[in-house]
């Protein structure tokens, strides 16, 4: 049998119809649930494998990117969602998704039981879609970025600098293999990627974070745009093979369909 | 930071007020941009923090209060929230800017709702939110009027703001006061001539003599006054922008010297003076061209619905068809750029939700036509908005309606000329992806009315005439009540429920659909009304505040509304399904009225009738009056044809010599010159702004190449993610030739137009016999017979142009009262404009190539005839160059779809590693974008150049003659592509090599050595110019 993934969205989530898609290619069903109706059936969460926080513009970004997403999850569903990460059920929260679950609380420090850490205003003060290199820290915790190293994927937001709440806060992302994906420099020792840059200002180039257990990632650039060869800007430089290759994004599905085919999740207590 | 003011004042409402700065440190981004312009325009400023402000009004306790702060307002990390109005800096001033009450504030209203959430004992009526921008500005000595004039021109628009220099906490919120009925009616059987024109132009009417006696007899043969509201009605529904009454009328047209055969086209007849008479100027050119081309395959079965429903529609697939409407929204972004430009592409993305049964919108394009932004300030006639504040808030206005909604905005341009100073043109599009069964609706007798989305509110009165009205320099006071802003996410929450009430298991939930765009409810239900009539209830439309009257409700043009034709037995269910997903759900009354046998409309206010109207009246009852139009050259041509001066450089007039004497620095500099040019130079701090990969079917992206930074002919997206099909999207603009260019001509510029459009998709990929095209006019008063005479140029150049390239017209829209009359008398008319967009299928988008070239080694091919004319072209603006073939080039209508063909089977066999549009600066500036996008150097041989004549070395390199393309050719299929070029009969000739250096060098045997040009300095100039 397919693993489940729900994907939660509400008003103003523009992203999920190709989370939906990267989640069914990577070999898993679906199911697409509005905030409202999870509020009235939270235990909806207990019979899913996989969980996913589409991007968009939830409530417009208004005040601030997710929070009222976040707000709304923290006073109706804290509970029922920290069950389910509990769990093990493999979460990723992608650009706004990101924004919730870092405004939440849930990432990246969980048992905090508050926030920790921001995503706030681009050091650009504007919105700013390009592509972008990444690169996967070697020790990292993250089963998301498994097996991956130095890829590119598309970013699109206007708030995107990660700042962790205090020197401290980032020294126990480091310490604890947090770190899921960082921006490739132009001063990196890599330099073989297409587009170096750290396009948002954040601290230490991050560009995604995962809990202490690697199961819950949030990130701001999308792999969910990134399931295709031809997705990749440069695709008509590359190769014929290049049309062949599995994409990077849609690899980032894969590690976590194979994370619960391989058992690795717990089912919810009856 | 602590309180200054506010203490503990429990459970009575009051406003509150919170800022919220960030914390200490923490870097301000949208600090740097007020600084340097407070510095420029109020000398030393050592600082800038901006702040945003929170105005609650309900009844909190200061636990409450603090809760909202710390939980809502700000963050826990990076921002501070303050209580209170704390003052201005000790060591300078504060300047405040809020929103006028009643005006849409999105982040007010999301806010109200989540401070009602938090607090389940606090109902949502009883809790108002308003929000402002506070700018605390340190150093700064500037007295009071030079701060305020500051803020108006840098920090506020005053048409929707209010401007405060201290703190504002008001002690209440203004509120709307109750509305009593009064049913007004409208002396106007005995009004004669003057006093029928006065009625209109004072009532902002906008009819024309001949409505207005219209309307009057209709009423005298009735016996009876119409209500106020009818009259409103009529207005709307007649406006030039809702019934395009000039291109749907009888022309009488006159040409010294009759250029075309216009006896043999459909719809024309010439008279015995020799004048034309045309009948339906848009149906015997535009739509003539469709519909011949749709007598024959594959163009019968493959355009589904054109020129009807709200866009026009063509097959995509064997299960789903595209749709397509461009828009555009100039009267509006003229006064308000922000709120226009965003209201533009949502009313735009409207009518794509609102075609057939729904489609989904999937891709946005937008051009804008704005005056040179170094404009003088000192300059800028009253009521004008400096062009670069335009250009700026107009790509804001896209960018946060278009991002919001999730639609990715992929395709664009912009074209600078003085003459655009008052009267900016914003064009908005959308495409839409929608199943073939459920391309139709249609609304049956009985069905219930229903609105969807936002509520109506009194923003945007009187859009719809104001579209036709001639703007002055007082347009912005006296029409401040058309402006609307937008709420992008009820949009987006709207489109949600539509889409699932579409799809429903057992069949849709409704019969029809469309937007409510200008005119409001009276156009919605007017035009859906038009058969069967309709009953409303004018009192059940939800109302931002109270106090609108019955006819404010009708017409109001309040933003992200639809309106529904649903079945009765299907309303409880939509209804759930709106509350599902927090959507407005209202039931105006019913469709189905007659009287007499006649559709009619019958409006009430609280069981009270207001209005009764025939819709036979309504829609047919407007007069068609014939008008005259004549063209020849030398009458259209203003007197000040402002060759001189575009872009604040002194033109070398006439000095240019007919040899490059100078040498290698003259054609540098004039390379330079012409890829700085802001035509032509880089776009990409626009299009970083829009997210163009949303939905993930982005396959050729705006900006290609190895730095993400060529520019792209056409966007290439795949709507279906599970399919290889794509479509592709270009526009052509060609103003240059038009009337306002010395020779110049709306036919060559139309013909250049579609030629453009049509290159643009084919290099991308597109199949040439699945290209439809779009036409947006934007001319000034057509009531101007000269103006008229040009709009005819151009659209009997659309029926050719059509013709030739088998690319049929699938949807339109014109604006014709681009004017502006200064102060001072003056009369600033726009230069015509035709915008083209053309939508072409891509059966497999892995043979889509980009324009960037791919590898050193491969050759470089000029695909067409380059001319000798010189007249329109960049060159001819920046230089002013007299000495050369002034004449504007001509669109050759077999050579143009002939090189086309060429093109798209060349890469349809897999033959090309790049091809690229060579249109504005000429072929050396095309051949330099691919050069520098790839970052592979390029030797250009000018005897190459395929020409009939002999050319100099400048025209060669800068003439902008259409149906040319540049290709890069690998070496082991070089023959391959000259032998079919040869057998297609294309002129066509190697130009250059591709090279393993960085430069771009051009040479010529009689000449020599002409350019040596370093890669990254070209790319740098054509990037610099707009990198805002």
């Amino acid at each position: 049998m397919k693993p489940l993934a729900l994907i939660i969205r509400t008003a103003g989530t523009n992203c999920d119809r190709e989370l939906v898609h990267a989640f069914e290619l990577a070999g898993a069903d679906t199911a697409t649930v509005h905030l409202n109706e999870l509020i009235a059936n939270p235990r909806r969460l207990e019979e899913i494998d996989l969980l996913g926080f589409p991007g968009g513009f939830s409530y417009g970004d208004d005040i601030a990117a997710g929070r009222i997403f976040a707000n709304r999850l923290r006073h109706r569903l804290d509970e029922p969602l920290r069950a389910t990460v509990a769990r093990g059920v493999p979460t990723i929260g992608i650009c706004n998704g990101f924004q919730v679950l870092v405004k939440l609380g849930l990432l990246p420090e969980p048992d905090a039981r508050r926030q920790t850490a921001t995503l706030a205003d681009n050091t650009s003060g504007r919105f700013t879609a390009r592509w972008t290199s990444v690169t996967v820290p070697a020790d990292t915790a993250c089963l998301w970025t498994r097996g991956l190293d130095t890829f590119d994927l598309p970013i699109a937001h206007g708030e995107g600098r990660f700042v962790p709440a205090d020197d401290e806060a980032l020294r126990r992302l480091r310490d604890r293999r947090q770190v899921a994906l960082r921006y490739v420099t132009e001063k990196d020792p890599k330099p073989q990627a297409s587009f170096p840059g750290n396009p948002n200002g954040s601290t230490d180039d991050i560009a995604g974070v995962c809990d202490p257990t690697g199961v819950v990632l949030g990130l701001m650039p999308h792999p969910e745009r990134f399931t295709h060869p031809t997705q990749h800007p440069l695709w008509t430089r590359m190769a014929s093979e290049w049309l062949s290759q599995t994409p990077a994004g849609l690899r980032f599905f894969q590690n976590a369909v194979e994370h619960v085919k391989a058992g690795r999740t717990q089912p919810a207590m009856a | 930071m602590t309180a200054t003011t506010d203490a503990a004042a429990p459970v009575d409402a009051r406003v509150h007020r919170i800022e919220v700065r960030l914390a200490p440190g923490e870097p301000d981004p949208f600090a740097g941009p007020v600084l340097n312009e407070a510095r420029a325009a109020l000398g030393a400023i050592t600082g800038v923090e901006s702040s945003r402000i929170y105005l609650v009004e309900a009844a909190l306790d200061p636990a409450m209060l603090q809760r909202i702060a710390d939980e809502l307002v700000a963050d826990a990390i990076n921002q501070r929230p303050v209580p209170g109005a704390s003052p201005a800096p000790a060591d300078g001033a504060s300047i405040e800017v809020h929103y006028q009450p009643g005006v849409m504030d999105p982040v007010a209203q999301s806010t109200r709702e989540a401070i009602a959430e938090m607090f389940p004992g606090l109902a949502l009526d009883r809790v108002e939110v308003r929000t402002g921008f506070r700018y605390d500005l340190h150093g700064c000595r500037a007295d009071a009027d030079a701060l305020r004039k500051f803020a108006e021109r840098s920090l506020a628009n005053t048409v929707i703001q209010d401007i405060h220099l201290a703190p504002f906490l008001p002690e209440c919120f203004q509120q709307g006061s109750a509305y009593t009925l009064r049913v007004g009616h409208v002396a106007i059987r005995d009004l004669d001539d003057a006093g029928l024109m006065k009625m209109s132009r004072e009532a902002h009417l906008f009819l024309s003599l001949d409505e207005m006696r219209a309307v009057r007899d209709h009423y005298r043969a009735a016996g009876r006054d119409p209500a106020d509201i009818e009259i409103e009605t009529i207005a709307q529904t007649w406006s030039e922008h809702c019934v395009h009454k000039t291109l749907k009328s009888t022309i009488r047209y006159r040409e010294a010297n009759p250029s075309l055969d216009y006896a043999s086209r459909p719809g024309h007849s010439v008279n015995a003076d020799g004048s034309i008479t045309i009948q339906n100027l848009l149906k015997s050119t535009v739509a003539a061209a469709t519909n011949k081309l749709m007598q024959s395959e594959p163009h019968r079965s493959w355009c589904i619905s054109v020129f009807k429903d709200n866009s026009g529609i063509v097959k995509f697939d064997e299960t789903d068809a595209v749709c397509i409407k461009v828009e555009t929204h100039n009267h509006p972004s003229a006064i308000e750029p922000y709120g226009g430009a965003a209201t533009g592409i949502g009313g735009c993305i409207r009518d794509v939700m609102g075609t057939g049964m729904a489609a989904r919108p999937i891709a946005n394009t937008n051009v804008f036509c704005v005056a040179f932004p170094q404009t003088d300030g000192a300059a800028l006639p009253k009521g004008v908005i400096p062009p670069r504040r335009v250009l700026q808030q107009v790509v804001s206005g896209v960018r946060d309606y278009g991002n919001r909604m999730g639609i990715p905005t992929v395709n664009g341009a912009v074209w600078f000329h003085p003459d655009y100073l008052a009267n900016p043109l914003v064009f908005a599009g959308c495409i839409g992806l929608i199943p073939l069964d459920k391309c139709f609706g249609t609304v049956k007798p009985g069905d219930r009315i229903i609105a969807l989305g936002g509520r109506t509110g009194r923003d945007g009165i009187h859009g719809a005439t104001f579209s036709s009205a001639e703007l002055t320099d007082t347009h912005a006071d006296e029409f401040a009540h058309a402006v609307q802003i937008g709420n992008a996410i009820t949009q987006k929450k709207t489109l949600d429920v539509i889409l699932q009430a579409r799809d429903a298991e057992d069949g849709p939930l409704f019969n029809g659909l469309t937007d409510c765009g200008a005119g409001g409810f009276s156009s919605a239900i007017g035009e859906m009304g038009k058969d069967v009539g309709a009953r409303v209830t004018l009192d059940t439309a939800p109302l931002k505040y109270q106090g609108l009257s019955y006819t404010e409700i009708w017409i109001s043009e309040a933003q992200e509304r639809m309106t529904l034709a649903v079945p009765p037995d299907k309303v409880d269910r939509l209804r759930a399904l709106c509350e599902s997903e927090n959507v407005e759900f209202c039931d105006l009354g019913e469709f189905g009225h007659r009287e007499n046998g006649e559709p009619t409309l019958l409006l009430t206010y609280h069981g009270t009738e207001v209005g009764r109207l025939s819709m036979h009246f309504l829609h047919d009852g407007i007069p068609t009056p014939t008008r005259e139009a004549e063209w020849g050259q030398e009458i259209v041509q203003s007197p000040e044809s402002r060759v001189q001066s575009q872009y604040g450089k002194t033109p070398r007039s006439g000095s240019s010599s007919s040899t490059l004497d100078s040498g290698l620095r003259t054609l540098d500099s004039l390379l330079s010159s012409l890829l700085s040019h802001p035509n032509i130079a880089s776009k990409h701090w626009i299009i970083r702004q829009y997210d163009h990969e949303v939905q993930g079917g982005a396959v050729i992206k705006p900006l290609v190449g190895r730095g993400q930074d060529g520019p792209s002919d056409a966007s290439v997206l795949r709507p279906k993610l599970n399919s290889p099909r794509g479509i592709a999207l270009g526009c052509g603009l060609q103003t240059g030739l038009g009337e306002k260019t010395p020779g110049g001509d709306s036919y060559w510029m139309t013909l250049a137009a579609i030629d453009e459009a049509v290159r643009n998709v084919v290099c991308a990929g597109a199949s040439l016999d699945r290209i439809a095209i779009l036409d947006n006019f934007c001319w000034p008063r057509c009531d101007d017979p000269k103006q008229l005479g040009s709009l005819v140029r151009a659209a009997e150049a659309c029926y050719d142009g059509a013709l030739a390239y088998r690319t049929p017209f699938v949807s339109g829209k014109d604006s014709l009262s681009n004017q502006f009359t200064t102060e001072d008398g003056r009369l600033i008319t726009i230069p015509p404009t035709l915008l083209i967009t053309a939508l072409g299928i891509v059966p497999d988008v892995t043979r889509c190539r980009t324009m960037d070239a791919k590898s050193p080694g491969n050759s470089l091919l000029l695909l067409g005839a380059t001319g000798t004319e010189l007249g329109g072209s960049h060159y001819h603006s920046i230089t002013g160059d007299d000495s050369r073939d002034r004449r504007i080039p001509h669109v050759h209508l077999s050579h143009g779809p002939r090189n086309a063909a060429a093109v798209a089977a060349l890469l349809d066999r897999g033959l090309l590693r790049s091809a690229h549009d060579c249109s504005d600066g000429g072929m050396l500036a095309a051949a330099a974008e691919m050069a520098f996008a790839g970052r592979v150097g390029l030797d250009i041989e000018l005897d190459g150049l395929p020409s009939e004549r002999e050319l100099d070395d400048i025209t060669a390199c800068f003439a902008e003659t259409p149906s040319r393309y540049l290709v890069e050719v690998e070496p082991g299929k070089l023959d391959m592509v000259v032998n079919a070029l040869r057998q297609a009969g294309v002129p066509h000739g190697q130009v250059g090599r591709f090279a393993g250096h960085q430069r771009l060098t051009v040479r010529c045997a009689k000449h020599g050595r002409l350019l040596d040009a370093s890669l990254d300095e070209l790319r740098d100039t054509w990037r610099k110019p707009l990198d805002w």
